[in-house]
């Protein structure tokens, strides 16, 4: 039997076609159909469900520290409302699953992590608990991703919640993460200026309905949220990385703190950031077809070289393409590929990552 | 006196001779969403009946494409990769992916007729 979100009536109410996702009865898309939903995220806004998404808060003293044992990111020096991407490793700095951390309080965060790994997770983390330090998941509460370019002007004009001063990667009134209040933060998975809203389940569709009838606004099911994902080469898991991915090889180095050593897997990050096995590519297809993730990546001599772990179809750009892991050193930007695809050879180009460019907003808080 | 015929996986076929012309049918269509490409068979290639002959790529998934009958690729339909509206034209009228030679007619027997078919999808939904 399949879980469903708060917001279930409301999406078939809106012509949604569902299918499983996590045990969840998701929408994938509505009536307009996947490049409709993704080009109009892109030009206006969509607001998606994502309430199969767990929410938990970790509190206690010395919450920020017990944080730099769970994950190779720095957490003692966050400001209150910062938020933080990162990954849970395990000992063998794999990864556990990737998430984002937002400090609330001086000794509580608020953590998103993926619906398909929460029970996982929550087990992993309960396992490692200190003592004085609790963690509680908020079942009852409903996640809105609120992304494209009219997020902000319609928070305001729909809901009264003025973020022209929030900067990306923060949340607003910390003291609202798990209340009766509508918590926001400027986060998201489009690489539009965006938002995440949770809401408890009882206010929910009320929430929902209310900027699903603003004129700017179409709700955006589950396929147009992996090719816009895509199009920023953002990492899915499960599928671009897992518990044997490192996050060096992952292509998120750039969570790994310079200063905090006291993390799970920490042998192993420091190995990969000297030598990695694999790296993790951008691909652009420049020949015909559609290469998604399992294709065989091979270098310009017909040598398999690496496999996509993603790929599909980019609405933007009207072409395929895809990212995946080769062996260390024998691809890089620009170099010429061949993806095999159902035995054929399509021509290909290494490309970096974002495929396009992301529009969200500074991370930096305006000067006072 | 050409005839359409139908399968359950939902590819369409037209009978003109010895020769079959095979399509999806609007049902498939409206299933995979957005098309983006089709993957053509080589002309000359044989498939047995049952085999996946073509394969057509939405933004969603890739969908094989079965052949009803057993034969050899005459023709591919090389327009369509570039122009994907065809597929949803009529089969004769440019919807088909590819035509395939018929080797054993009695293959034909087991297809729908058009009505059987219209029947089929509405029990489906």
């Amino acid at each position: 039997m399949l879980s469903q979100t708060a917001l279930y009536e409301a999406h078939i109410a809106s012509g949604a076609k569902t299918g499983e996702f996590a045990g969840y009865d998701m929408p994938l898309y509505y009536n307009e159909g996947v490049i409709a939903e993704h080009e109009w995220v892109r030009s206006s806004c969509g607001i998606f469900d994502v309430s199969h998404m767990g929410q938990v808060i970790i509190e206690g003293p010395g919450v920020a520290q017990f944080l730099e044992k769970l994950t190779p990111s720095a957490f003692q020096p966050k400001a209150n409302g910062r938020a933080q991407y990162t990954a849970l490793l395990n000992e063998q700095g794999g990864i556990i699953d990737d998430l984002i951390i937002t400090r609330i309080a001086e000794n509580k965060f608020f953590a998103v992590i993926n619906a398909g790994c929460k029970f996982k997770d929550m087990d992993w983390i309960n396992e490692q608990l200190p003592a004085g330090i609790t963690m509680s998941y908020f079942e009852n509460h409903s996640l809105i991703a609120v992304q494209g370019q009219h997020s902000e002007a319609i928070l305001r004009e729909v809901l009264g919640i003025e973020t022209a001063e929030l900067p990306y990667m923060h949340c607003l009134d910390p003291a609202f993460a798990g209340s009766d209040e509508i918590f926001v933060s400027r986060v998201g998975y489009t690489g539009e200026d965006g938002f995440e809203l949770s809401v408890p389940n009882d206010k929910a569709a009320d929430v929902w309905n209310k900027l699903n009838a603003d004129e700017r606004v179409k709700p955006i099911g589950l396929a147009a949220r992996d090719s816009l994902r895509l199009e920023m080469g953002y990492a899915l898991y499960g599928h671009d990385i897992n518990d044997k991915t490192s996050p060096v090889e992952g292509g998120m180095s750039w969570v790994i703190s310079k200063k905090t050593t006291g993390y799970f897997g920490y042998e192993r990050v420091q190995r990969d950031l000297q030598n990695a096995d694999k790296n993790f590519i951008g691909i652009k297809l420049t020949g015909k077809g559609v290469a998604r993730e399992g294709a065989e990546i091979r270098n310009a001599n017909d040598e398999k070289i690496g496999e996509m772990t993603s790929g599909g179809f980019s609405p933007t750009l009207k072409q395929s393409i895809g990212q995946g892991y080769v062996n260390a050193g024998s691809a890089t930007g620009g170099d010429q590929l061949l993806i095999n695809v159902r035995g054929r050879n399509i021509e290909a180009v290494v490309t970096g990552l974002p495929h396009i460019q992301a529009k969200t907003k500074s991370m930096k808080k305006k000067a006072a | 006196m050409a005839e359409l015929k139908f399968t359950k996986d939902h590819e369409c076929i037209h009978i003109d001779g010895d020769v079959a012309l095979i399509g999806i049918t609007e049902y498939a269509r409206d299933a995979l969403g957005d098309l983006v490409f089709v993957e053509l068979p080589d002309v000359g290639a044989s498939f047995s009946k049952g085999d996946s002959f073509a394969v057509v790529e939405s933004v969603k998934t890739a969908a094989d494409v079965y052949t009803p009958v057993s034969g050899e690729v005459v023709e591919a339909n090389d327009n369509m990769p570039d122009d994907l509206d065809l597929i949803a034209k009529p089969l004769a009228d440019g919807g088909w992916i590819a035509k395939i030679k018929i080797s054993d007619p009695s293959e034909l027997d087991g297809l729908m007729d058009e009505a059987t078919y219209q029947d089929y999808i509405k029990d489906l939904d």
